[in-house]
């Protein structure tokens, strides 16, 4: 049987880079000015070296968690009131401050964690490096590997920065029960306090609606009838992973809105209303 | 309720050809390629579009309204303002035939290149599985064909080169139901990466975007084959646990 092959033909040619008319902009503009802003906040953060922990109500930012630093082992609140907050040993020396954050243990995986997690790679994929900066529309590049080449093939490592977030976690878990702690030293609860806790609750959505976490508890296996636990966590992580890029924005927010709170009420801005204690 | 539309219908072949302007009458309810057809009726006789079913199922009409990647037939009027002028372009990334028309013959060579399912030793009646198992492959299963996932994956769109070493997100989707099937025998993690180009997706969800049948394919297909060959190619871990014996090597699939 014989067919008819298609003449060798080529593509539309439309010399505009899109012809989309909706405000395809909006979304990496956005998202180029918030994550911009964020690193920026971050960075100046992490190497301020002080308004970090409040030593009367127990509160530490989680941007200095754990605390390393030996200026951490004591630190003199706004009432005078002296505090630790090494709760895993300090082995930075005091001259590192300003030049070494310090939590120099977690922030770099972290900050790994987000730049290899799936949402902020497609974020940043668009609003940074516009490859593509949004659906059907051209990109500038003129040459195009993807994430088969270094640096970016180390992509995928994921899912191992993903287990240092979740110790991390555990850490900021950790720090929040610390938080609940009262001006005579027994149980205390502030607004700081609930601050801490809503962004560990909202860390924990984030971390656990991983992809990799998605694959690690139940997505890489082929029979799932065979292993009913494993699935129905991988239930419970397929629920919270649709909506991994919101949780994913959404702490970016909580973690400033938690160390803000934490160094306004460390440098004396204003003092923690008091629930309990 | 009818009203006269300003259109801007792609013409030409051979990939010249021109926005060409139209004006003509749009009824309430319509879509878009009922407007085709109307033009066709009434204006422009030799109109290429290619259809068929009008209801979404097919994937035969896919073109660009507006520039996005959509069905002409699933592509209401009544979103449009009446004023708005409607653009209507054949999809970019695949060559013009005529006018809408283009030939989508590189998906068709890419779905040949995917070895076929493999039941290993059972024979025909053989298999049992159980819902749970089928549900994420199933899913998968919705595909139309319509290629607009491919149409607006930047890899080709904008980089006609990568042609010969991607395989585009329908076909990658393809691979990730065959590797998640619970009866499918073959490992075909080597060949998703090293034949059929899943490292050139970098995950920025156009395919999930356009896709007429909803199908999660980032999320769903392209990501879990991704955490799956990285248990394959790139763990350490499971590379010393392999080096070990600790972990078993899958039998790996040879390319077609």
């Amino acid at each position: 049987m014989s067919t008819v092959e298609a003449p060798a033909k080529s593509r539309a040619q439309i010399k505009e880079r899109t012809l989309r008319k909706d405000n395809w902009r909006l979304y990496p503009l956005t998202t180029f000015v918030i994550f911009t802003a964020w690193v920026v906040y971050a960075t100046v953060r992490a190497f301020w070296g002080s308004a970090f922990y409040v030593p009367e109500y127990h509160y530490l930012t989680p941007f200095y968690s754990p605390c390393l630093n030996d200026i951490c082992g004591n630190v003199v609140g706004q009432t005078g009131q002296e505090g630790s907050a090494a709760e895993f040993g300090t082995f930075l020396p005091e001259s590192t401050r300003g030049w070494i954050p310090f939590a120099a243990i977690s922030l770099p995986f972290l900050l790994l964690f987000r730049l290899t997690c799936y949402y902020y790679r497609k974020a940043y994929y668009r609003s940074f490096w516009a490859s593509p900066s949004a659906c059907a529309v051209r990109e500038p590049h003129g040459k195009y590997t993807g994430e088969r080449r270094f640096p970016l093939i180390g992509q995928n490592l994921h899912r191992y920065f993903w287990v240092a977030a979740v110790l991390i976690s555990l850490i900021n878990t950790y720090d929040a029960i610390r938080a609940f702690h009262g001006k005579d030293g027994g149980f205390g609860i502030g607004l700081g306090t609930l601050v801490l806790v809503a962004n560990v609750v909202l860390l924990w959505l984030y971390t656990l609606s991983c992809h990799s976490c998605r694959h690690i508890v139940g997505g890489r296996l082929k029979n799932f009838s065979k292993h009913p636990f494993r699935y129905r966590m991988w239930g419970w992580v397929s629920a919270i992973n649709q909506r991994h890029g919101m949780y994913a924005l959404i702490t970016l927010g909580s973690l400033v809105v938690a160390d803000a709170y934490v160094a306004l009420v460390a440098g004396g801005a204003f003092s923690d209303p008091r629930i309990f204690n | 309720m009818s009203y006269e539309a300003k259109f801007k219908v792609w013409r030409g072949d051979d990939g010249d050809g021109e926005l060409t302007d139209y004006t003509v009458e749009v009824n309430e309810g319509e879509v878009v390629l009922d407007i085709i057809h109307r033009l066709q009726a009434t204006q422009a006789p030799d109109l290429a579009v290619r259809w068929n079913c009008k209801a979404g199922k097919c994937g035969s009409c896919s073109a660009e309204v507006n520039g996005m990647p959509r069905l002409l037939c699933m592509t209401r009027m009544s979103t449009f303002e009446p004023d708005e002028t409607v653009t209507v372009t054949p999809v970019r990334t695949f060559p013009v035939i005529r006018d809408l028309v283009t030939d989508v013959s590189y998906n068709y060579q890419k779905a040949r290149e995917i070895p076929s399912f493999d039941p290993g030793d059972a024979k025909p009646g053989e298999l049992r599985m159980q819902q749970v198992d089928v549900e994420r492959s199933q899913e998968f299963r919705k595909c139309i064909e319509c290629f607009l996932c491919q149409n607006v994956c930047h890899v080709i769109r904008d980089h006609d080169e990568n042609k010969e070493e991607y395989a585009g997100p329908r076909f990658l989707m393809r691979i990730g139901e065959l590797e998640m099937h619970p009866a499918d025998q073959a490992d075909r993690r080597n060949i998703a990466q090293d034949d059929h180009g899943l490292g050139f997706c970098n995950i920025t969800k156009c395919c999930t975007e356009v896709c007429p049948e909803h199908i999660k394919i980032t999320d769903n297909a392209l990501i879990p084959m991704k955490e799956r060959v990285v248990g394959r190619k790139y763990d350490p871990v499971v590379w010393l646990g392999s080096k070990l014996g600790i972990v078993k090597k899958g039998q790996d699939t040879p390319s077609a």
